[in-house]
């Protein structure tokens, strides 16, 4: 689904991703785990087409396309779907209008016409159901004064309704108390299927005991230098990521 | 001839045709000596720093049409709203419009202010209200010389108009250049309440200069709601000198919906004179090329216990311009005054401009005055985070944009009214979405 061949970009003239090598298929989840300033956010936000990141070298194809072209719209109209480790707060636009625009937005891009009222006032229900979500925090301004909890439920939600093929999950368990973390993750395994991917991008290993990758990678200034099935999770969560350096420059 | 010098002598010619009583002409010959005084304000006055009516001024305007004006109503039902039940009061060129119009005099008089001028049976009500609550200055003046129509309003005591009003200002452009003067008396006594609705609205590409004015009277504890659709053709030029006399307990709101013409100035001016006042000032701006939006406000708070709000939202494009000119006073015998104003601008290009001043006299010392302004652009992280949800650049900004100007629509009081701004917002933004589930 994803292929990440040596991603190289940076921003302003600094070099953040520095040869990135990545294969995710459908029906998988992968962990990126990494310390702080290494790239991790970087990553998830050139996947999704943020325009001040430069691409310096390498490629990304989804479903065996180049998307490097495309504008962050079109990526995600492809199916690509990023929760914001920092959801951006939006005075005056509803949860529910928000959504309701992403989703005619991407059916239009399709082709397709706008979803009925009805269709999507019963998703809106299921949907705010499956994350135990109150009806009323839907008509609430999009992130405005919401908690750090509401905020990645609120994500969750999103991608609950959009339906996307690739979720990328940027800290969703950062500010995070242990009962949004259990619903926020039951939320994401409930999503999960053979035809779609994860990709969970966390400094904790906390997050992987919800939703159990089976892939995790070890991402170290700008480099994957390090990947493993789960238990590299528990390895790193034990040893620290001063262990992995270390090894590297043994 | 200057068209200062073209009004001046075609006054003469007005007046001898002219069916009014001597009072009325009093009042007349009194304004256009103000007007010969003062002439049209040039950017040497502080209160027109940053409007220049010069390219306004240069051509030689028709006063009157001298075509046959009339409109099929399938052609021009566009500009109405349709969809609830209103009284409608328009005129085409200036002349008033049966055909088009549904006035009425049961109960309340909706009709125009042609036939209030000269009919006995109104002649009370002009004498108290007609140029009384109007500023004495030069632009004003100039309307009251040559004031002969537009609509009046009249609604006595503890009665409520069943529908709101729509006041329509047609103009057909079979003049090369055409100058109106419309003029609008709206007395609302004590316990009584109103919603107008004014739109002024050229036909074609012709030019267009309308000098009107408007004399609110708000008595005690009534409700008067004004709304003005300002979303004409591109040389469509409107200066708007709306004055209002609020009395002890009454509520008046004025929200100004400025999306098209070439150059629109709003005088808008409250003054209240009695205590428990509460007025209203809301505007959107929407505007782009090279239009200009002048907004001059004025609340004088002249008794004790009052409120005002003002709220002004600015979305500048290209190399469009705006003005915000808010001007609060507040009198010594006026305390425990509450007034609120404020201003928030987008600039879309870096070529657009504003200019928002907020002006505060207050001579009382018990009262809460907060005053705001502020100038930027869109939030580009916001845009990033709805474009990765799928949603474009264009309407991304759009929703960003109505999003800004929000809080302005929620006041307004007809459901039916909100959701044709709406969709004039969606127009101007150039997107196909719906803002509300």
């Amino acid at each position: 689904m994803l292929e990440i061949k040596n991603l190289n970009a940076g921003i302003e003239d600094k070099d953040i991703l520095k040869g990135i090598d990545l294969k995710v298929k459908a029906g998988e989840v992968h962990a990126i785990m990494g310390p702080n300033g290494s790239g991790k956010s970087t990553l998830s936000s050139v996947v999704a087409g943020k325009e001040e990141y430069e691409v310096t070298g390498g490629d990304i194809l989804f479903e065996n396309e180049s998307i490097l072209e495309l504008d962050a719209e079109e990526r995600a109209h492809k199916g690509i779907f990023l929760s914001f480790q920092y959801p951006v707060e939006i005075p005056g636009v509803s949860v529910t209008n928000f959504i309701k625009t992403a989703i005619n937005e991407t059916r239009k891009a399709k082709g397709l016409k706008d979803m009925p009222a009805s269709d999507m006032l019963k998703m809106i229900r299921e949907k705010s159901e499956l994350l135990e979500i109150d009806r009323k925090f839907l008509s609430r301004s999009l992130n405005e004064g919401f908690s750090g909890g509401e905020k990645k439920r609120n994500e969750i939600f999103q991608m609950a309704m959009l339906e996307p093929k690739l979720a990328i999950l940027d800290e969703t368990d950062s500010g995070l108390d242990i009962d949004a973390l259990r619903i926020v993750s039951n939320g994401v395994n409930k999503l999960r299927s053979k035809d779609n991917a994860v990709i969970v991008i966390t400094h904790y290993q906390r997050l992987l005991e919800y939703i159990v990758p089976d892939f995790v990678h070890v991402l170290v200034d700008g480099k994957i230098v390090k990947s493993g099935g789960k238990e590299l999770a528990l390895e790193l969560e034990e040893k620290g990521y001063d262990w992995v350096k270390a090894e590297l420059t043994a | 001839m200057s068209l200062k010098d073209k009004l001046l002598s075609s006054y003469l010619t007005f007046q001898e045709n002219a069916d009014l009583d001597n009072s009325i002409h009093d009042i007349k010959d009194e304004a256009i000596k103000v007007f010969e005084e003062h002439g049209f304000p040039t950017r040497k006055d502080e209160n027109w720093k940053y409007t220049s009516l010069n390219s306004l001024t240069k051509p030689d305007y028709s006063l009157v049409s001298h075509a046959d004006d009339a409109l099929e109503f399938k052609d021009v039902k566009k500009y109405f709203l349709n969809d609830i039940d209103t009284y409608k009061i328009v005129f085409i060129d200036g002349v008033y419009s049966s055909y088009l119009s549904e006035t009425t005099h049961d109960g309340v008089d909706v009709c125009l202010l042609s036939s209030a001028l000269i009919k006995p049976k109104f002649k009370q009500v002009i004498d108290v209200y007609f140029n009384k609550i109007a500023k004495k200055e030069s632009l004003t003046a100039l309307n009251t010389a040559f004031a002969k129509e537009g609509a009046y309003i009249y609604v006595p005591k503890s009665r409520a108009v069943n529908k709101p009003i729509q006041i329509v200002h047609f103009s057909t452009g079979n003049e090369a250049n055409l100058m109106l003067q419309p003029r609008n008396l709206i007395v609302a006594e004590e316990n009584a309440e109103v919603q107008v609705i004014e739109r002024h609205q050229s036909l074609n590409s012709n030019a267009v200069f309308t000098n009107s004015v408007t004399e609110i009277y708000a008595g005690k504890h009534a409700r008067v709601d004004y709304y003005k659709i300002q979303n004409d053709k591109e040389n469509a030029s409107l200066i708007d000198n709306t004055h209002i006399d609020q009395q002890e307990s009454s509520e008046v709101s004025v929200h100004t919906f400025s999306f098209g013409g070439k150059l629109t100035r709003n005088n808008l001016n409250f003054y209240q004179n009695g205590e428990h006042n509460n007025s209203i000032l809301k505007g959107v701006t929407i505007i782009e090329d090279k239009q200009h939006v002048d907004h001059n406000t004025l609340v004088h708070h002249k008794q004790p216990n009052c409120e005002s709000h003002q709220d002004y939202k600015g979305i500048f494009d290209d190399k469009s311009t705006g003005v915000f000119n808010g001007k609060i006073v507040v009198d010594a015998i006026a305390q425990k005054i509450n007034a609120y104003q404020s201003n928030n601008n987008i600039l879309i290009s870096d070529k657009a401009s504003i200019n928002s001043k907020p002006q505060l006299e207050i001579f009382a010392d018990d009262v809460r005055c907060s005053h705001g302004c502020t100038i930027g652009q869109l939030d580009e992280d916001a845009l990033f985070y709805m474009r990765s949800r799928g949603i474009g650049v264009k309407e991304g900004r759009a929703l960003l944009m109505y999003a800004f100007a929000n809080n302005v629509l929620e006041s307004v009081k007809i459901p039916q009214l909100k959701a044709r701004i709406t969709n004039l917002i969606a127009d101007k933004l150039g997107v196909n979405i719906g803002f509300d589930l």
